[in-house]
Order: structure tokens, then C-alpha cells, then sequence
């Protein structure tokens, strides 16, 4: 006669090393990859910090992407530690991972024993299916989502590089949105300030761009600056703000972004285009290189046209802004290797992208010190400044 | 002979071309018959006393040549040089 089923369990249950919650908790984040089995409504009401979700249901299909090292490490969980136990022993009997152990008392003793359990932002019906092709990613799905969700991120400008920019990163479910621009929209800004419209001309480009944002995804929440950033506000504006978009038309102002940045620790993401050129970095304080590092120095009025001036390809900035959005968005959820120490050069006529390494200078003004002692009389300033903006006008 | 390329903003000081050859066996020789050829690029590219202008990034191939050698480093025949003035066009 066949056996029962639970004499099956019982029978794996013997084959299979089992761990106490104890031994969990105390290797947690050393290279262990520790698996929660269950389904994604149990899931979804709390699991254990750091782990990773595989539903039993996908074992065979998703755990490569989970757990690639067939030597690692791996501990698996579900509520009782009885589906772990069977995944286990697929793991090791059928998948050929050689150290594998199952969690005794799944997170039930887990949370008896008071451990700490993470419950995730979870997703609306209606969330899920706008989010679903990110869902759909392991590298985001729906921890990464619900960062995005979380995220507030500030754009500077909402012209050629904001406006493409601020579309992508609503469509992406960016939960607060804050753009800083004085300007009025203007037929001429139409060929690329593709967020705004023409029968919005004269209206205040930040409300332009909260309806179209609105429009697109009412998840966000839009905060509007129209205002000009200046030393006098630049540090209440920007804090708080875990990713900032640099699309600003001026030196000053860029150099003033970056020491404030730099002061508050915020990573920026920074564009800039002319003609048929862009350049694209981001700058992390302390992570890598900043601005100053790269250009200690603007160059003089003469040889710093703007795009009103010198004209630009109307598509160029939004090449260059979904550039600045696939950054941000990686800055967000924390996944690829974001364009830090890097600087990457579009040439829209040729079709060529170079890359070039950004160092940090050891004897940076800003990101050599110590963040603290940088102050506002110094932040924005460069050489030669007052010249500078009296040349630029 | 290495290439030289051109941004945006000098293009107009040689003949609008986006990419030039120079000779030349370090940085600051190919850059300076460089502007030999192209007089506007002289104050561009070099201050009065000869030294590079701070506001100018040359790359010898993806690096810096201020965390080279500067002027002085070695150029090949083969290499690719990168002026690069800062931009804030948005």
C-alpha cells in the first residue's frame, strides 16, 4: 500500500537538515540566501527581513534567479516549515543544490520567538495590474515597485530634460514627484517639452506638468516649486528628496545644486545638452566623484552657449532624460550599476555613446570635507563667479 | 595620427569638423599643433602661461589626462583624444 501523505512529509522531513529560527537570525546577511516558499498573499502579509520570494509553485522555474550558486548557502521558510521541508529536498534531490536546510516552525516560531518581520507596501488590485510588467521582473517586482511607490524624487527644471524625465518616472509609479521650475510654458518649447501642451501656453509650466502627470498616473503626488533655486532656498527645497534629476540650463545654479547635494548627501542624476551632444553622470556624494570633480571649473560665457542660443535637436533631451529616468529608477531600487565615476557622451548625429571614467579628486573644495563644514556663504560659488554671471547675463 | 574630437562649442574654431588628426607624441604636443593649425583654439584650450585652461577635460582615450600625466602623457598612434568642456544645456 501506498503511503499516507503525511507519512511522505514525515519520511522528506528526515531526509532534510532543518534549522532553528536561532541559527536564522544569527547568519542572516552572511552570504546565506534564505527562501520564503510560500504564496504570494502570505507573502505579501509579512515575511522575514532579507529574504527573497520563490512560491513553491515556481520552485523549479524562478530559484536560479534567486539563489544562481548551487554551492550556496540555503535556507528555506513557509508558515509551519512543512512545504519548506519539501522544497528542500526538490532542491537538493532534484536541482542539485548541495547545502540546503529548511527552517523549523516556518515564520509561525519565527514571530513567537519575537523576530523582526518585514511587512511590504502591499499593491491594489489595481497597482498590480498598472505595475504588472515591472512585477514581472525579478530584478523589481513588487518589493522594488513598492519602493518606487515610496520614493520622492525632484526634478530641477520641467523643460527639455525634466519634461521626458517626469513621464517616465510617473508612468514608473514614483510616489511623489517634485518639480522645481519658475517658468510659463511657450510655443517654443513644444518641439521637445513633450509633458506640456498647446493649449497650455502661458500657464506655469509646474501646473502644466502636474495635469499631464495627474492624467498619466494619479498615484503621484506632484509637489510644485515655481520658484528659482537659489542659495537662500536650495537646502529647504531639496531635503528630504531621496534622488535629485539635474536638467537646469545654468552653471550656477548646477554648482550650487551639487554642494548642496553634496552637504546633504542626495544622489543627483545629471543631464545636460546642447546641439546634438548630451553627456549624462550621476554624482553620489561619497560614493564617487561630483560635479566639482569632474568640471572644477565652468567654462567662460563664450564657450557656454544655451540651448536657446545654440539650438538643440528636439529629441536629444528626451534621449538623454530617459537616460536620467533608467537611473533614477536603478538609484531607487537599488538594482545595475548606476552611472557613478562614469560619464557617458551621446552624439545624436553619429549614433555614438562614449564612456568616459570620472575620478574623485582628493583635493575636491566640497567632497574632500567633511560635509558639515561646508557652508552657505561658499555653496554655488566658483572662481571668477560674479564675472561669470555678469557675462552669462 | 590620433584623433582629436571636437565638442559642440570649439567646432566652429576648426572648420565645424566634429573629429581632427594632429600629430604629435604627448597630450600637450598634438593639442598645441592642434592649435597651431587653428589659431581660435590657442585661447580655448591654453591658458597664458601654456598650461591646459582648468575649465577643459581632456581624455586620452577614457581617462583623464589630468590623473595622467597631464600634458606630458604619452599619446600613441592609435589613440583617441576627448576635449570636453562642461555643458548645462536642460
Amino acid at each position: 500500500m501506498s503511503p499516507s501523505g503525511a507519512e511522505v512529509i514525515r519520511q522528506i522531513k528526515q531526509q532534510v537538515e532543518e534549522v532553528d529560527p536561532a541559527e536564522v537570525s544569527e547568519h542572516l546577511g552572511n552570504g546565506v540566501v534564505l527562501v520564503d516558499v510560500r504564496e504570494s498573499e502570505e507573502w505579501d502579509r509579512g515575511h522575514i527581513p532579507g529574504a527573497v520570494h520563490v512560491p513553491r509553485s515556481y520552485l523549479e522555474s524562478r530559484i536560479e534567479g534567486a539563489a544562481p550558486d548551487r554551492a550556496a548557502r540555503v535556507i528555506l521558510y513557509c508558515a509551519s516549515g512543512q512545504r519548506s521541508a519539501l522544497a528542500a529536498h526538490t532542491l537538493k534531490e532534484v536541482l542539485g543544490y548541495s547545502d540546503v536546510a529548511s527552517m523549523t516552525g516556518g515564520i509561525t516560531l519565527w514571530k513567537d520567538r519575537g523576530y523582526k518581520v518585514d511587512v511590504p507596501k502591499v499593491l491594489t488590485p489595481e497597482q498590480k495590474e498598472r505595475y504588472g510588467r515591472h512585477l514581472l521582473l525579478p530584478e523589481v517586482g513588487g518589493e522594488g515597485q513598492a519602493k518606487l511607490l515610496d520614493a520622492k524624487v525632484l526634478l530641477l527644471g520641467a523643460g527639455g530634460l525634466g519634461a521626458p524625465t517626469a513621464l517616465y518616472l510617473a508612468a514608473a509609479g514614483v510616489g511623489t514627484l517634485g518639480i522645481v521650475d519658475d517658468d510659463d510654458v511657450d510655443l517654443s518649447n513644444l518641439q521637445r517639452q513633450v509633458i506640456h501642451t498647446t493649449d497650455r501656453i502661458g500657464t506655469p509650466k509646474v501646473d502644466s506638468a502636474e495635469t499631464t502627470i495627474h492624467a498619466l498616473n494619479p498615484d503621484v503626488n506632484v509637489v510644485k516649486y515655481p520658484v528659482r533655486l537659489d542659495a537662500s532656498n536650495i537646502l529647504e527645497i531639496i531635503d528630504g528628496y531621496d534622488v535629485i534629476v539635474d536638467g537646469v540650463d545654468n552653471f550656477p545654479t548646477r554648482y550650487l545644486l551639487n554642494d548642496a547635494t553634496v552637504r546633504l548627501g542626495i544622489p543627483v542624476v545629471s543631464a545636460s545638452i546642447l546641439g546634438f551632444d548630451g553627456q549624462l553622470s550621476v554624482f553620489k556624494p561619497h560614493d564617487g566623484p561630483c560635479y566639482r570633480c569632474l568640471y572644477p571649473v565652468p567654462p567662460p560665457a563664450e564657450l557656454a552657449p544655451s540651448c536657446g542660443a545654440n539650438g538643440v535637436l528636439g529629441v536629444l533631451p528626451g534621449t538623454m532624460g530617459m537616460l536620467q529616468a533608467t537611473e533614477v529608477v536603478k538609484l531607487v531600487t537599488g538594482i545595475g550599476e548606476p552611472l557613478i565615476g562614469r560619464l557617458l557622451l551621446y552624439e545624436a548625429l553619429g549614433a555614438t555613446f562614449t564612456e568616459l571614467k570620472v575620478r574623485r579628486d582628493p583635493n575636491c573644495p566640497i567632497c574632500s570635507r567633511d560635509p558639515e563644514e561646508i557652508v552657505d556663504a561658499e555653496m554655488g560659488v566658483f572662481p571668477d563667479y560674479e564675472a561669470f554671471c555678469a557675462a552669462a547675463g | 595620427m590620433p584623433v582629436i574630437k571636437i565638442p559642440v562649442v570649439l567646432r566652429p574654431s576648426v572648420g565645424g569638423e566634429k573629429e581632427v588628426h594632429a600629430d604629435g607624441s604627448d597630450v600637450g604636443s598634438v593639442l598645441r599643433s592642434l592649435a597651431e593649425r587653428h589659431p581660435d583654439l590657442r585661447s580655448q584650450l591654453f591658458g597664458p602661461d601654456g598650461s591646459l585652461n582648468r575649465y577643459v577635460n581632456v581624455y586620452l582615450n577614457d581617462e583623464d589626462v589630468r590623473v595622467l600625466d597631464g600634458l606630458d602623457t604619452a599619446v600613441g598612434e592609435n589613440d583617441v583624444l576627448n576635449v570636453l568642456p562642461a555643458m548645462a544645456g536642460g
